[in-house]
């Protein structure tokens, strides 16, 4: 029985599948976490058996258990398995699971390129199809550098369905493997006009994704995609299309001219709401690009408006919500039109949709005047009284904040009632938002000073009523409001009313249950209030007053004494000693008052936050350079802050100021305080006294005080309870009307009185008529303290890009590529990589994947050497001409260039005008950009469009198959050419241009190099040509490495930067037959030191199958890993190709034989040095020293540094005249410094380095390259 | 760009989850969150942050803080039971978005025939598939409905002629006869199994 049961279980065990599991676990809703752990048991047993079936059955389970949040990354191997399997029910399932928990850290991704490569090249479609959508999940830089060529060829699929997959993975492969971008950007380009919507939708799709982050290389397919938009019915494509062209348009304010007219065709066509609503946010896009210059213009944004108040109005709360999103882009560039629907935006503050309301807030920002402020936050404060949510309720009250503070509380006309708004805020339960309100209590009454008195009453009435902040302060925020009051009421003490009183409040045992630095400044500005309340009473005269506060002192610090907080415990027992020593004194009769208050004297001056930033580097002070030697370790992580200055430009500037408008108030302001001080009549604000009656007749130049007579102060009397039973801002609202009003009938009659007297007032800055912005005097004198900044402070507004955007890398110019075929052809070390045996650990780091980014603009200076040397004469003829011709006009020069250079100048006509423009900007698009040009300079007929866009297209872009080289031949004078001729423009001095010349040299060297160590493409498809016979183009490391009738290898050997043990050979096999070559495998007899890197599992003598066959005439290249013990001997390791040589009727087995030679030089490393660490490594006395010297050596300097950089991957630290440091390292690190002299045909070098061996051996090497040639 | 599409109950269950992003805690964090647990913190946000919400209220909601920045947005549809959220950025147009999601429960109900939440509880690997066919990789593949169905329905017949899942019991039954029987059970805590085989019930 027991058996039976047993059984059963097994049987069912086997049987679970996804239904039962799921079954399982809904059965078990009190134990599931345990169920399911048996689940996960039974799954590994099933994953331990042979049967795919059964595998495939766990992996699917599994993926459930992943949705549910369990990891099942222990699994991934199994996935692989499953995905591997050649049913397509399993590999689907295989692919799934790992596209949910398969990402770039998963290390079993490595084990599946060649399986998706199989699925992807499979017979059936459905495979490819499962593999590509697998792919898209968890492609990976390794995989989207190996497959990128596969999948480009996936783009000319038959079937539609597997293009469209293709071309939408592309933008993932382009995200991984930005180098990709240029090769396959024509096919994506081609696929843009794919007969098969599905396939153009996707093209348009990944085209827009790539646009938006680097709109500008996009700019040349504009008339593409217009002709697309006017011929598209297909609203998916249109709207991707449009919203492209909103990003387009701020960059080229022409194209937005030739979008409006039918944007608002298809505005006035459409019903579909979501194309309407993308058209009206390009239009706008295209009216805030052309803020002027359209006669329209205002009939657009009529337009536009018009329809969003419909959308607004809608009952759908979609597009409500996407109208005021809309609405709130209008607003930045036309807040007039917006103003109009205020009424509208208002109402949808009373939405139920917090969506809607947030959005209808975010307008509001944009919306307040002088004007309708009071009211606005009038409307505010109502709502937020009336939210539930807190969240909410804090988005309002933020919002509050931010919309009275905006551009330097530009629109507060009083700020009486601001502060009595921010103390009507601090009523807020449970908000987040107390540290704002209380930085808006201080910035204001530090920097507005006429209000400090007003201020500081406020501020004491709080103290003085903590207890109903305080009630149920430990949760919420709102206490900091009381930081902010303490140090209010103690820094401006001396307007305080009742300062004995606020100093009992602010010692009170309840302040101990604050939290820390709130008491802390509580204990601090309990001593200022103490100093004046000495200072008010020793001027009384009253002996004992002053007596009775410094025992209260005494009496009550001892409390904050014994506080947890350090921070107040210190100042507490500061404050503590200094009270009781004062007493001493008192109790002797001396005046302290004083003394005392001279502790505190002195007036604390608002800072910018940003001043410190700002501070300018003095001359001469590298705040990057090491005080010390910089520990070994642990340099990877504090290298942030570096960025803060050097983003700055060191210009002069002014310091920071805020609009112009209110620089220019403020100077107004201080011209009338000018005034009020040496008028007579004018009684400064005092401690005692706001209210200023004056009744001097003639003067009539200040509302204010007139307005402080018609302000009581007194009327928002206690703050918790009004007794009025209105809230205190809204009284102000009240009193602010009148004043207004009254301010307005005052005007009115001094104009009559003017009129009349004919007398020029000093107050006619006022003029009367219907209320204006201007018109709206502030209640008081305000004089808005601007925030310090230090002198000549850099004026920059912090952009902070992230630096680990991956749309960085794609920022690459397809221009070129698309339009012309000689500016900027395709290197061939662009080309995808071709299949190729991967090394495990690819050499290639991330690092020096940003450095392929920055060198791809310098592309075309990085043609094989051999062709520059040809060059060489060329260039220096045209130098000399080109000086000559700097002194013609630049004019002509450029045309002449431009003739130079296109023949395929389709333009003539428009193209010399562009010249002019060109001229301006000497970047080398003028040929691309005259065709944009010409576009969008013609009248939007449709058949002009077609043409240009047929011009477009028709300049091929190319594809540039292997061998182009001969193509780009008669292409590279001309290209430097340009490049000289230009650079003439700007250099004076031949010696200076001879220096900028070495310093290109020295570029090329390095990325030409680069270029060799990353993708080892360039050589490898050109290769068996001509490059290796001739003796002339010796910049090219591969070498031969055997020959015979049938196949030639060459490799390349370089060393690994990131294992110092491993070597990576490149060769390249080329078929040189007419048969097929196949089977191809190759094994190296292992020496104890070096030995070639075997698949696991393989024995010691195993070959390796090389990835590839070869059809005759073709060629590929494959990476093999070699470890390596001790680097400091060349080595010499035999090895053999087989092969099998496959003709129509017969195959033979062939092999050949080679000699691998290890040199030293391959185990050296380019690695950049600066000079101060190449001189301290000299220094150091470490480095044992050896020297050579060469003998006639007939080449320049400069191409003698080349060819050590280049061949012995070296990188020059300095170079003075004749003589150049050189620098490189060892994959174990081992140091190798140069010097190397020349005079004569005479070269000495002159090296160092920490390992003599291999020094001897680097130098024997670079003295046979030399004696080589 | 899509960067995650969300399905779950009215109750926070997910019943699908499909990430375009790797989600994963910083990791200068200390605390170091496996992409799981960060998924699952996910879902709960997103749960959270949608199901409060009304039915008669728009479908845009300003990006939870775990999916992160404001160039996001969650844009969901509520079906009976079941929320369909997908959490897109700006190069997304929302209304077409909505009308995705539209499309893409018009086909699983194509597909399923009058689809309920039982069918994606019980379907999941089925719903991905269709989804597969509408999405790729965060980006729109396909929206014409037609099209998606005729796609899956290729696929489902080849699953159907290779013998599907289905024939994988009967085989493996066959493996574990052929197994050494003695050595199962040393595998196997018995005693749990007795527990829990009696209480499965039979759907």
């Amino acid at each position: 029985m027991a058996l039976k049961i047993v059984k059963g279980s097994i049987d069912r065990m086997f049987d679970k599948n996804l239904q039962d599991l799921v079954r399982g676990i809904r059965n078990h809703k009190e134990d599931e976490a345990k169920y399911i752990s048996t689940c996960i048991d039974e799954i590994k047993q099933e994953l331990k058996q042979d049967n795919i079936a059964v595998k495939a059955n766990a992996v699917c389970k599994l993926t459930y258990l992943q949705m549910l949040g369990y990891d099942v990354s222990w699994a991934a191997f199994n996935i692989v398995e499953v995905m591997s399997s050649s049913k397509f029910t399993y590999k689907r399932i295989g692919y799934l699971a790992a596209s949910q928990c398969f990402h770039e850290n998963t290390d079993v991704i490595m084990l599946t390129t060649n399986q998706i490569r199989k699925d992807l090249s499979s017979p059936n479609q459905y495979d490819t199809g499962v593999a590509l959508t697998g792919l898209s999940c968890f492609v990976t830089p390794d995989l989207a550098r190996d497959l990128a060529n596969d999948i480009m060829t996936l783009m000319s699929h038959t079937k539609p369905y597997i293009r469209k997959k293709a071309v939408l993975i592309m933008y993932k492969v382009f995200l991984k493997y930005p180098e990709s971008l240029r090769p396959a950007f024509p096919r994506l380009k081609e696929k843009l006009e794919d007969p098969d919507p599905g396939v153009q939708s996707a093209a348009v799709n990944v085209i827009c994704e790539l646009a938006r982050r680097n709109p500008k290389n996009y700019l040349s397919l504009a008339p593409l995609f217009f002709k697309l938009m006017t011929s598209s019915t297909n609203n998916w494509v249109l709207i991707k299309i449009i919203k492209l062209f909103g990003a387009l348009t701020p960059l080229e304010p022409r194209l937005g001219k030739k979008l409006i007219e039918p944007l608002t065709n298809l505005i006035h066509s459409t019903s579909a709401m979501s194309l309407l609503y993308e058209c009206v946010n390009t239009v706008i896009a295209v009216l805030i690009s052309l803020s002027s210059g359209m006669p329209n213009h205002s009939a657009s944004i009529q337009l536009c408006v018009q329809k969003l108040r419909i959308l607004i109005e809608d009952s759908d709360q979609n597009l409500k919500y996407l109208g005021l999103l809309a609405m709130s882009k209008i607003l930045k560039t036309h807040p007039k039109s917006v103003q109009s629907h205020k009424d509208l935006i208002l109402q949808c503050l009373d939405d139920k949709d917090e969506s809607i309301r947030l959005r209808a807030l975010d307008l509001l920002y944009g919306m307040v005047s002088k004007k309708n402020l009071m009211e606005i936050v009038k409307k505010l404060m109502i709502h937020v009284d009336k939210a539930e949510g807190t969240t909410y309720r804090d988005e309002l009250l933020t919002k509050i904040i931010d919309i009275c503070s905006q551009s330097n509380y530009q629109y507060i006309t009083n700020f009486e009632w601001y502060i009595s708004i921010l103390v009507e805020l601090t009523r807020l339960e449970g908000t987040r938002h107390g540290h704002l309100i209380a930085s808006q209590m201080l910035d204001v009454a530090i920097r507005v000073k006429a209000i400090r008195v007003f201020a500081v009453a406020q501020m004491a009435t709080l103290l003085d009523n903590a207890h109903l902040l305080t009630g149920n302060m430990q949760r919420n925020g709102i206490c900091e409001v009381l930081y902010a009051a303490a140090w209010i009421c103690g820094e401006f003490s001396e307007h305080l009313e009742n300062p004995v009183q606020t100093l009992e409040a602010m010692l009170r045992p309840k302040v101990a249950t604050l939290p820390g630095h709130i008491q802390a400044v509580y204990v601090q500005n309990a001593a200022k209030l103490f100093a004046t309340i000495l200072k008010n009473q020793e001027g009384n005269t009253d002996s004992t007053a002053a007596q009775e506060t410094s025992q209260m002192m005494i009496d009550r610090l001892p409390l904050f004494v014994q506080s947890a907080n350090l921070e107040v415990q210190e100042r507490a027992s500061c404050i503590l000693q200094l009270v009781k020593y004062i007493q001493k004194l008192q109790q002797k009769d001396v005046e302290v008052a004083e003394e005392v208050s001279a502790l505190f004297a002195g007036e604390l001056n608002p800072v910018a936050p940003k001043a410190q930033k700002k501070v300018p580097v003095p001359e001469g002070l590298d705040l990057d350079a090491w005080i010390n030697e910089p520990p070994s370790e642990s340099e990877s992580e504090d290298e942030q802050p570096k960025a803060i200055f050097t983003k700055e430009e060191p210009k002069h500037s002014r310091p920071r100021h805020t609009e112009v408008d209110e620089k220019e108030l403020a100077r107004r302001r201080e011209a009338r305080k000018q005034e009020q001080a040496n008028n007579p009549f004018y009684i400064k604000a005092s401690p005692s006294s706001q209210k200023v009656y004056q009744e001097a007749p003639g003067v009539e130049h200040i509302p204010v005080v007139q307005i402080d007579l018609s302000v009581p102060l007194k009327v928002p009397a206690t703050t918790p309870s009004h007794p009025t039973g209105l809230p205190m801002s809204d009284q102000y609202v009240k009193l602010e009307e009148e004043r207004r009003q009254k301010e307005r009938a005052e005007k009115k009659k001094k104009e009559k009185k003017k009129r009349k007297e004919k007398r020029s007032g000093r107050g006619k800055k006022h003029d009367s008529g219907p209320e204006s912005e201007e018109d709206i005097t502030p209640a008081h004198v305000v004089d808005i303290v601007t925030e310090e900044m230090p002198e000549n402070a850099l004026p920059s507004d912090d952009d902070d890009k992230d630096p680990n955007d991956p749309h960085k890398a794609l920022d690459i110019d397809l221009d070129n590529l698309l339009e012309t075929t000689a500016r900027r052809p395709l290197a061939d070390s662009e080309k995808l990589p071709v299949r190729s045996h991967r090394a495990a650990g690819a050499p290639k780091s991330s690092a020096e994947d940003g450095e392929a980014e920055n060198a791809t603009p310098q592309e075309p200076k990085k043609k094989s050497s051999k062709e520059k040397r040809d060059k060489k004469k060329d260039k220096e003829r045209d130098r000399k001409r080109s000086k000559e011709e700097k002194k013609k006009k630049k004019h002509k020069h450029e045309e002449k260039e431009e003739d130079l250079l296109g023949g395929q100048a389709e333009e003539p006509v428009v193209q010399s005008e562009e010249t002019k423009e060109v001229e301006a900007q000497p970047t080398s698009t003028s040929a691309e950009v005259s065709d944009l040009d010409f576009w969008l300079s013609n009248a939007p007929v449709p058949s002009n469009t077609q043409e240009a866009a047929t011009v477009a297209e028709a300049a091929p872009a190319p594809e540039a198959p292997a061998g182009t080289a001969a193509d780009s031949e008669p292409e590279e004078p001309k290209d430097t050419e340009t490049e000289e001729s230009k650079s003439s423009k700007h250099k004076k001095k031949k010696q200076k241009k001879e220096k900028e010349e070495k310093e290109k040299k020295k570029k090329k060297k390095h990325h030409h190099h680069h270029h060799h160590s990353d993708g080892g493409g360039e050589e490898s498809v050109q290769n068996g040509t001509v490059e290796e016979e001739e003796p002339l183009p010796p910049m090219s490391n591969y070498c031969l490495l055997a020959e015979n009738s049938y196949i030639k290898m060459v490799c390349d050997i370089q060393g690994n930067l990131q294992d110092g043990s491993q070597v990576v050979v490149s060769v390249i096999f080329e078929n040189k037959s007419d048969s097929f070559l196949k089977s191809m495998e190759f094994n190296v007899l292992d020496s104890l030191n070096s030995k070639l890197q075997r698949p696991e599992g393989s024995g010691p003598h195993d070959g390796l199958t090389v990835p590839f066959q070869l059809p005759p005439g073709v060629s590929n290249e494959a990476r093999f890993v070699f470890t390596v013990q001790s680097i400091v001997m060349p080595q010499k390791l035999k090895g053999t190709l087989t092969f099998i040589v496959k003709n129509e009727d017969s195959s033979t087995h062939e092999k050949l034989d080679f000699k691998l030679h290890f040199t030293c030089t391959s185990y050296l490393i380019t690695t950049p040095c600066y000079s101060d660490a190449f001189a301290k490594l000299l220094e150091s006395g470490d480095l044992k020293s050896s020297s050579v010297r060469l003998e006639g050596v007939n080449m320049p300097f400069h191409h003698l540094l080349a060819r050590i950089c280049f061949h012995h991957h070296f990188s020059v630290v300095e170079r003075i005249d004749s003589c150049a440091s050189m620098y490189s390292r060892s994959i174990q690190g081992h140091h190798v410094c140069l010097l190397v002299k020349t005079s004569g045909q005479t070269v000495s070098i002159d090296a160092k380095c920490d390992e003599p061996t291999l020094l001897g051996n680097v130098l024997d090497e670079i003295k046979q390259t030399f004696s080589q040639c | 760009m899509i960067k995650a599409i969300l399905i779950f109950n009215n109750h926070g269950k997910p019943r699908l989850i499909r990430f375009y992003q790797y989600f994963h805690q910083a990791a200068q964090d200390t605390s170091y969150c496996k992409a799981e647990d960060m998924q699952q913190q996910i879902i709960r946000e997103t749960f959270h942050l949608v199901s409060k919400r009304d039915d008669n209220v728009c479908n845009f909601l300003e990006g939870g803080s775990l999916i992160g920045g404001s160039d996001y947005k969650l844009i969901y549809r509520h079906y009976a039971t079941l929320y369909f959220v997908f959490c897109v950025d700006s190069s997304e147009s929302e209304l077409g978005i909505l009308d995705l999601i539209q499309v893409f429960v018009e086909t699983l109900d194509k597909c399923f025939e009058n689809v309920c939440e039982l069918d994606l509880i019980f379907h999941m690997d089925k719903v991905h598939y269709i989804l597969q066919e509408v999405v790729m990789g965060g980006m729109v593949l396909e929206t014409n409905m037609n099209e998606i169905v005729a796609q899956v329905e290729v696929q489902n017949r080849m699953e159907k002629s290779e013998g599907g899942l289905s024939a994988a019991p009967a085989r493996a039954v066959s493996a574990v006869k052929n197994m050494n029987l003695p050595e199962i059970p040393r595998n196997i805590n018995i005693g749990d199994i007795n527990i829990k085989v009696p209480s499965l019930s039979p759907f």
